[in-house]
């Protein structure tokens, strides 16, 4: 009866009573062009306590597993073959009616975007109640113990505010534990993750993923854990499923695949996980300052009140200083909200900033207007997701044709032979370019981002996080390409990224930003091999290893949030000072 | 520039025209169209009679108007006139309201969502604090006031009704611009150095396009129908002028004895608008490059 209240009362292991069984599944989407099968011939068993993790890169078919075994399948797309089974419940025969019943109190499941799985009218407590009395005949106070209960077992703070708080008002980390703490109020024997930590920082995605680890092994909740990570699959989960194209191309425990990988694609798959440690050194000429950033402040006002007054302003960047060398990869990591993006946005000119910002020696401010397009061309940027950075009712060709058609440079004809050689360079073929965006998958589209920002030959380009939307096996190609260009053009790359592992393995240099300033500042082997402020420390070790045998070193869990950047106008963060510990490894006191 | 721009365009208008043709829907709307534009045109030629004409044998001998057929295809109306004729010649009237006052209101729309979705600031808040006021106003009560000054007649009639109709246009697209703006590829464009005129015509205008089809063949009924809206207040077209509006509005308080008379240029304004809606439709697929090659 009482959910949560019995967590401390007892461990569970997995035993041997298998929860859910899958056998044979097929599913398949009925087009216009005929039936497509998406899922073909997947089995695996989960047993209690266990966490089973089901990994794939993307269109390999693991999210419309989870689906179905939910019994939310979109209309189009409908099992076919293979049996569901929950311990002795058929679930693809079930009526929708107690399909319905079943879902959250037997199965659960967690979300990617906890902000989009929260409604955001209704207050946390009001969902949590909710879902506690769909399922049981509780009274509205009981409910709401019970929902206090859970947010309590999530290691929320303050708890009894949270109640009474909208979705928006809590951080990315908070609401993926609300959205947990839902999930197991009714104690579900199946817990399915959705890829339940891709959508949050580092050193939330390790507190999450404890919480986790905690909640099962007290509950004896079965988990399956869908991934794209082979860092959090070799962290969390006792098996593992590999998926791709909708077939199972290999099961074992986790410690095999790692240790053993049977098939190919497991091999190649985990030859693209970055991992922290395999940079090389380059010995790469480093020429003279191609962007110099003195003092810059990025700051976006907040209006309040009936005149629309700035009241407060939200600090993005707060008096950097940094400078990218011809061919280097300066690398400028942190967590969202940092303002590394912000940095990004305000040397290509698209944010207003103070301070100054020099691309090969003049700033975009000492310009008229007709002067500053010519310096646009020596800088340029490509964007997260390559699909919003390309106008969708453009050809490809004409697209990377057209920063050539803005400058006025070449003929028609010369044009086109140049878009064709771009494409050769970035490892597309030219007989593509006729074709639209849709038409090519994401790092295809990736590398067409690439080309456009080639073609004006500039002397930075601005990776801002390029590569994270990505695939691990597409992100390793990218990242080549990116590396292959630099040698060849001896561009400078200002590489923004959050993820500590690739950071590590590309850049020359990197710096680390916290709210806004930065932190720690040297060379990789620098910063890397001999991290000195505490937040480089943290996010280094929050990064999931992908090495099951690897032991963590028990750290303190963190609670508590990152402060606000929003201070009221006049007011600011209090500024760091940089100190060189030796050899311009700069840190912040 | 220019032959760069010539030389991609050129292909794709044959292109889309064959890939409209081969839509059996828009194949019906554009004959349709092609019907009424053609009757419109050639209205003297076609017209079995004077559309002004009252016939002596165009009333029974209780003074009401003859049902269709016999020497009066339609039938006639209530001052004894030919029915099939007042037709042919309001379908100029109602094509020039329907397409020309109607299109020089979306002209409008477009520009003033546009500019206003794009510059934001000083001009954006003007622009719309103005669309706002011409959306409160009452859209009859202004037309009479424009109509009343200037002395009626058919052009003031399509430029009151384009002075009243773009106010939802500029509307929706100063929505639809400012979302824009924000996208991706806009902020990729500018810093390509792209200018403002590149951005707004090559990369706003075209996402913008699927609403303005969607808007223009809505607004052909509407317009319609307004016309014969003032048309009946007596600021619009002057009578014994035919359009399909005051053909209706004339006669609906008939409508129990003579129901062809409301009936008849009823369904012709609903085809009209029917067409321009299914080649409207199919435009806006044809012309969407995402959804080609899709199954």
């Amino acid at each position: 009866m009482t959910a949560l209240s019995t967590i401390t009362s007892g461990t569970t292991a997995p035993d041997d009573t298998t929860v859910l069984a899958v056998e044979g599944l097929r599913v398949s989407v009925r087009t216009d062009a005929g039936e497509t099968t998406l899922v073909d011939g997947l089995s695996f068993a989960l047993r209690r306590g266990e966490t089973l993790a089901i990994a794939g890169e993307s269109g390999s078919g693991k999210s419309i597993t989870s689906l179905a075994v939910m019994g939310l399948l979109p209309p189009a797309v409908r099992v076919t073959g293979g049996t569901i089974r929950l311990k002795d419940t058929d679930l693809l025969s079930l009526p929708e009616g107690r399909m319905r019943s079943l879902r959250g109190d037997r199965v659960a499941m967690i979300f990617q975007e906890p902000m989009t799985s929260l409604n955001p009218v209704l207050t946390v407590g009001a969902q949590l109640v909710e879902a506690i009395r769909a399922h049981e005949p509780v009274s509205r106070g009981a409910a709401r113990t019970r929902a206090l209960e859970a947010l309590k077992a999530v290691r929320l703070t303050q708890p009894e505010q949270r109640l009474d708080q909208y979705p928006h008002e809590l951080s990315g980390g908070m609401r993926q534990r609300v959205m947990i703490a839902m999930a197991l109020a009714l104690r579900p024997e199946v817990l399915i993750a959705d890829e339940p930590t891709t959508a949050l920082d580092v050193t939330v995605q390790r507190e999450v993923l404890d919480l986790l680890r905690d909640l099962q092994r007290d509950l004896g909740t079965a988990i399956i854990l869908i991934t794209h990570d082979m860092g959090v699959v070799a962290e969390m989960a006792g098996r593992v499923v590999v998926m791709r194209h909708g077939r199972m191309v290999e099961t074992a425990s986790t410690l095999d695949v790692f240790e053993r990988p049977a098939a190919d694609y497991t091999r190649d798959l985990l030859a693209a996980v970055p991992r922290i440690g395999r940079g090389k050194p380059r010995s790469s000429a480093i020429g003279e300052p191609v962007a110099r950033l003195d003092d810059v402040v990025v700051r976006f006002p907040v209006r309040s009140g009936l005149f629309g007054r700035v009241t407060r302003q939200v600090h993005a960047v707060e008096h950097v200083s940094f400078d990218v060398r011809r061919g280097e990869t300066f690398s400028l990591v942190g967590e969202s909200g940092c303002g590394k993006s912000s940095i990004a946005r305000a040397v290509v000119g698209l944010v207003p900033h103070q301070g100054r910002i020099e691309i090969a020696g003049t700033a975009f401010a000492d310009l008229r207007p007709a002067d500053q397009k010519a310096l646009r061309r020596r800088v340029q940027i490509v964007f997260q997701d390559p699909m919003a950075a390309l106008d969708p009712r453009m050809t490809v060709g004409d697209l990377v044709a057209e920063p050539l058609v803005i400058h006025r440079i070449g003929s028609p004809a010369e044009r086109r032979a140049r878009v064709a050689d771009l494409f050769r360079h970035v490892g597309l073929s030219a007989d593509q370019i006729d074709r639209y965006p849709h038409e090519f998958s994401g790092g295809q589209r990736q590398r067409i981002c690439i080309a456009r920002a080639l073609a004006l030959k500039p002397d930075l380009i601005i990776a801002d996080e390029s590569v994270s939307a990505l695939d691990v096996s597409v992100q390793a190609r990218v990242l080549d390409l990116l590396r292959a260009l630099q040698t060849e053009f001896g561009i400078a790359i200002l590489f923004i990224s959050h993820d500590m592992a690739v950071v590590e393995n590309i850049s020359d240099r990197v710096a680390v930003m916290y709210l806004g300033q930065i932190v720690e500042l040297g060379t990789r082997a620098q910063v890397f091999g001999d991290p000195r402020h505490p937040y480089t420390r943290r996010l280094i070790e929050a990064v999931p290893v992908p090495d099951p045998a690897h032991v963590r070193a028990p750290t303190v869990r963190l609670a508590g949030e990152v402060p606000s950047p929003v201070h009221p106008v006049g007011g600011g963060p209090a500024r760091v000072r940089l100190v060189d510990v030796g050899g311009g490894h700069l840190v912040a006191e | 520039m220019t032959d760069v721009v010539a030389a991609d365009a050129a292909p794709k208008p044959a292109g889309a025209l064959v890939r409209l043709l081969r839509r059996k829907l828009a194949l019906f709307g554009l004959a349709l169209i092609v019907a009424v534009v053609a009757g419109a045109v050639f209205a003297p030629w076609l017209a079995p009679y004077d559309p002004n004409a009252q016939h002596f044998d165009g009333l029974t001998l209780e003074g009401a108007p003859v049902p269709p057929g016999g020497a009066f295809p339609l039938g006639t109306d209530l001052l004894g006139r030919d029915l099939l004729s007042r037709m042919l010649y309001g379908a100029q009237t109602s094509l020039i309201i329907g397409v020309v006052a109607n299109g020089l209101a979306l002209l409008i729309g477009t520009l003033v969502g546009v500019t206003a979705g794009w510059f934001r600031g000083a001009v954006g808040a003007a622009l719309m604090r103005f669309t706002d006021l011409m959306m409160a106003f009452p859209a009859l009560l202004l037309a009479i006031c424009l109509a009343a000054i200037f002395s009626p007649s058919l052009w003031i009639v399509a430029m009151v009704i384009a002075l009243v109709n773009w106010v939802q246009t500029a509307r929706i697209l100063y929505t639809e611009t400012t979302s824009l703006a924000e996208r991706d590829f806009i902020a990729a464009e500018k810093t390509l150095g792209a200018g403002t005129g590149r951005i707004l015509w090559r990369h706003i205008l075209p996402h913008l396009v699927p609403t303005i089809i969607v808007w223009g063949t809505l607004g052909i009924s509407t317009t319609v129908l307004l016309e014969a809206t003032l048309s009946f207040l007596g600021v619009g077209v002057q009578p014994p002028t035919p359009s399909w509006g005051n053909i209706i509005f004339e006669n609906q308080t008939y409508f129990q004895a003579a129901p062809w008379l409301v009936f008849i240029p009823g369904a012709a304004i609903l085809l009209l608008a029917l067409a321009f809606n299914l080649v409207g439709d199919a435009l806006r697929d044809v012309l969407d490059p995402t959804q080609r090659g899709r199954a």
